[in-house]
């Protein structure tokens, strides 16, 4: 109780409230426009927050990162696109209610439910922390080692159809993380004699490049477009009261955010989906489906918005990000010298619970917002994709350039946006590169603390969670060569597939 | 049955134009890489394996390579896709926007964020197909609320442009604390 008042104190500043209500807003709006989503935001911001306080900073970066998905409701439900990847869902249930003339109605459900969504998370995560700060000390060198390869492993496999690509895109992360010089026994990596490859590609360097650089490049190089979406009216508290007839549904699927959410690799489009097949399972008209079902709307949101609480579990508690952003975040922690991981339930556990209750804040702040300005939403949206580009564009430099104020940087950061518009172009996944990255550099790292310890090979596992990480990795890949058993021997046939086209986005 | 199904269609990702032009550049790097490891990456005599510099490229090198051959396999027994070598135009294409991007960042220094970013947007806009005068002042509106936020308000680490020292001595101090 008094760890959750000092987190209370913590926030209690003019400098961090503000940074929290700047986060928030900006991350709907963000999350609204088609074409930025947060990735971009955060990438861009992150050397902009560098010279604040850390909990200004954290908090600013957490505000965008909780609260674009209830912005990306508004231009999936409106206009059938959906403002960020992970609110693909909604626009199934979502713009059929539009079209019946009910927007207000399907645009107040999705924040109701986002609201569920949000607060549910957090809660599972307060309630968890307790719990969390008996089992996160368990872990040392190997336990982290097998979990970082673990989420390696997840990574790859979660990109089902596309295993190779993600591999190869995986490996590519975990190869960058090595070039330069090594800090344990002084020699060159693959610098190939270039002086300013010897301190390594900078992790945020990359991460501009394959995510705003690689944005803006194919905004420019596609048709311009302005998506033009009608103004709401009507009461937008009434969903709230509609969703409470809902409420099995919207538990549920907050529940499978959270699960879903903690696991490295999978997160918001397994929740998303899983919950929308329970919801229609168990509905009383499943028909409606896919044809303006509050009940599917409800299930898409909730799963989603559960999941950034959720993400921040592994983070906070062993270090291990699970997808893009909680990688990014990452970036953020080392920066302010929080190093997310055991010690940090342990010694700053005032800093995890004024995390916890900006997030709770946040999702207050932006339900509070939603509702009075849903209108000035939809004329935001309307922004041209092309000069949006232009945009993201000067943004990018900003947070390249500021990093050291290296022309390098900036030609290192064009070349990985480029890689990145390809990558976006075939539909390729971006993120195991940079998961590669991060999770690479903990392998390495932990492998080589552990190895004093181990004078043979089962050395390894011969701790109890250590052990359970690698049954997990062997039951992991053993599942996976079954499901790829029977989806042989069942020639299941091709599915619609236009749904993957958010990737893009 | 119908999960399994649903979960494999979200996961799944179909092959575009040009999928087999990336798997091929993407291989033939990944052996490059991998050929150079003696080369680039040491290896210390009388320590421990796991503890080399060479492991973990040579790990990662040669993951890539398997992973990049079987991509290569796939992209290659699929069905042709029209407009590859379209597809691989517009890549190229995207170089004029990364060269842009440079050109700013190397300008920076010399005139300063303020008129660079003022320019580049105007310019870019320009580029970029719009016209009307609405998008332009938009544009050099949106270059200097970027510059106010980032340089004057956040004291984001620029370097001032070189040009600022030429201008009177009132004026110099400002423009090189906050633009």
């Amino acid at each position: 109780m008094e760890n959750l008042l000092a987190g209370a104190m913590m926030l209690a500043r003019w400098d961090v409230l503000l940074a929290l209500l700047v986060g928030s807003i900006g991350g709907v709006i963000i999350g609204a426009i088609p074409g930025v989503g947060p990735a971009v935001a955060i990438a861009i911001l992150l050397p902009a927050t560098f010279a604040l306080d850390p909990i200004v900073g954290l908090t600013m970066l957490l505000g965008i990162y909780g609260s674009s998905m209830y912005g990306g409701a508004i231009p999936a439900v409106l206009i059938n696109t959906p403002g960020t990847a992970v609110n693909a869902l909604t626009s199934y249930d979502g713009y059929p209610l539009t079209q019946r003339g009910e927007a207000h109605r399907a645009v107040s459900l999705a924040y109701s439910a986002s609201f569920w969504g949000g607060i549910f998370g957090i809660l599972c995560l307060i309630l968890l922390s307790p719990v969390l700060a008996l089992i996160a000390p368990m872990f040392g060198s190997r336990e982290i080692f097998l979990a970082a390869l673990l989420g390696i492993i997840l990574v790859i496999l979660a990109h089902r159809g596309q295993i190779f690509a993600a591999g190869m895109l995986a490996m590519l992360g975990i190869f960058l993380q090595t070039i330069g010089l090594d800090a344990v026994t002084y020699t060159q990596r693959y610098t190939f004699g270039l002086t300013f490859l010897s301190s390594g590609i900078n992790l945020i360097v990359v991460v501009l490049g394959l995510f705003a650089l690689s944005q803006a490049f194919f905004l420019l190089t596609n048709p311009d477009e302005s998506p033009d979406a009608k103004p709401v009216s009507g009461k937008l508290t009434a969903g709230f009261r509609e969703l409470l007839k809902h409420k099995r549904v919207a538990t549920v699927a907050s529940s499978f955010g959270v699960i879903l959410g903690m696991i490295p690799g999978t997160g918001e489009f397994t929740a998303q989906f899983m919950s929308y097949t329970y919801a229609q399972k168990t509905s009383k008209t499943p028909n409606s489906f896919g044809k303006g079902s509050p009940e599917g709307l409800i299930a898409s949101e909730a799963a989603n918005n559960a999941v950034p609480a959720a993400a921040m579990i592994p983070l906070l508690a062993l270090g291990i990000p699970g997808e893009a952003l909680t990688a990014m975040m990452l970036s953020v922690f080392y920066v302010h010298n929080v190093i997310p991981g055991p010690q940090l339930f342990q010694n700053d556990i005032d800093l995890v619970y004024g995390l916890y209750l900006a997030l709770i804040l946040l999702n207050v702040i932006v339900f509070c917002f939603l509702l009075f300005s849903t209108n000035l939403m939809t004329k935001i949206i309307r922004v041209p994709t092309r000069f949006l580009g232009v945009l993201i564009l000067i943004l990018s430099f900003v947070g390249v350039y500021s990093l050291r104020n290296s022309l390098t940087d900036c030609m290192i950061a064009a070349g990985f946006g480029i890689l990145g518009l390809i990558l976006k172009r075939l539909n390729l996944p971006i993120v195991p590169i940079i998961l590669g990255m991060v999770l690479g550099g903990i392998m390495e790292v932990k492998l080589r603390s552990a190895l004093p310890r181990l004078k043979t090979p089962l050395d390894m596992i011969d701790r109890p969670i250590s052990f359970i990480l690698f049954v997990l990795i062997l039951l992991v890949l053993v599942m996976h060569v079954r499901t790829l058993i029977k989806e042989y021997k069942a020639h299941l046939p091709e599915e619609d597939h236009e749904i993957h086209d958010t990737q893009l986005r | 049955m119908s999960r399994v199904k649903t979960l494999q269609a979200l996961f799944k990702r179909y092959r575009r134009p040009g999928d087999l032009v990336f798997a091929w550049l993407f291989l033939a790097i990944s052996v490059l890489l991998l050929s150079q490891l003696w080369d680039q990456a040491a290896y210390k005599a009388g320590g421990k394996l796991f503890a080399q510099p060479r492991f973990w490229p040579a790990v990662s090198l040669s993951l890539m390579t398997l992973f990049a051959a079987l991509h290569l396999y796939g992209s290659a027994i699929s069905e042709r896709l029209d407009g590859r070598w379209k597809e691989v135009a517009l890549w190229i294409s995207a170089l004029e926007f990364a060269a842009w991007f440079v050109a700013y960042a190397f300008v920076v220094p010399y005139i300063g964020y303020l008129p660079a970013t003022l320019i580049f947007a105007v310019l870019l806009t320009l580029r970029a197909g719009y016209r009307s005068r609405t998008a332009l002042t938009g544009a050099a509106a949106a270059a200097i609320v970027i510059v106010l936020l980032f340089k004057s308000f956040l004291q984001v680490k620029l370097p001032a442009g070189k040009i600022y020292d030429t201008l009177p001595d009132g004026i110099r101090q400002i423009m090189l604390t906050y633009f």
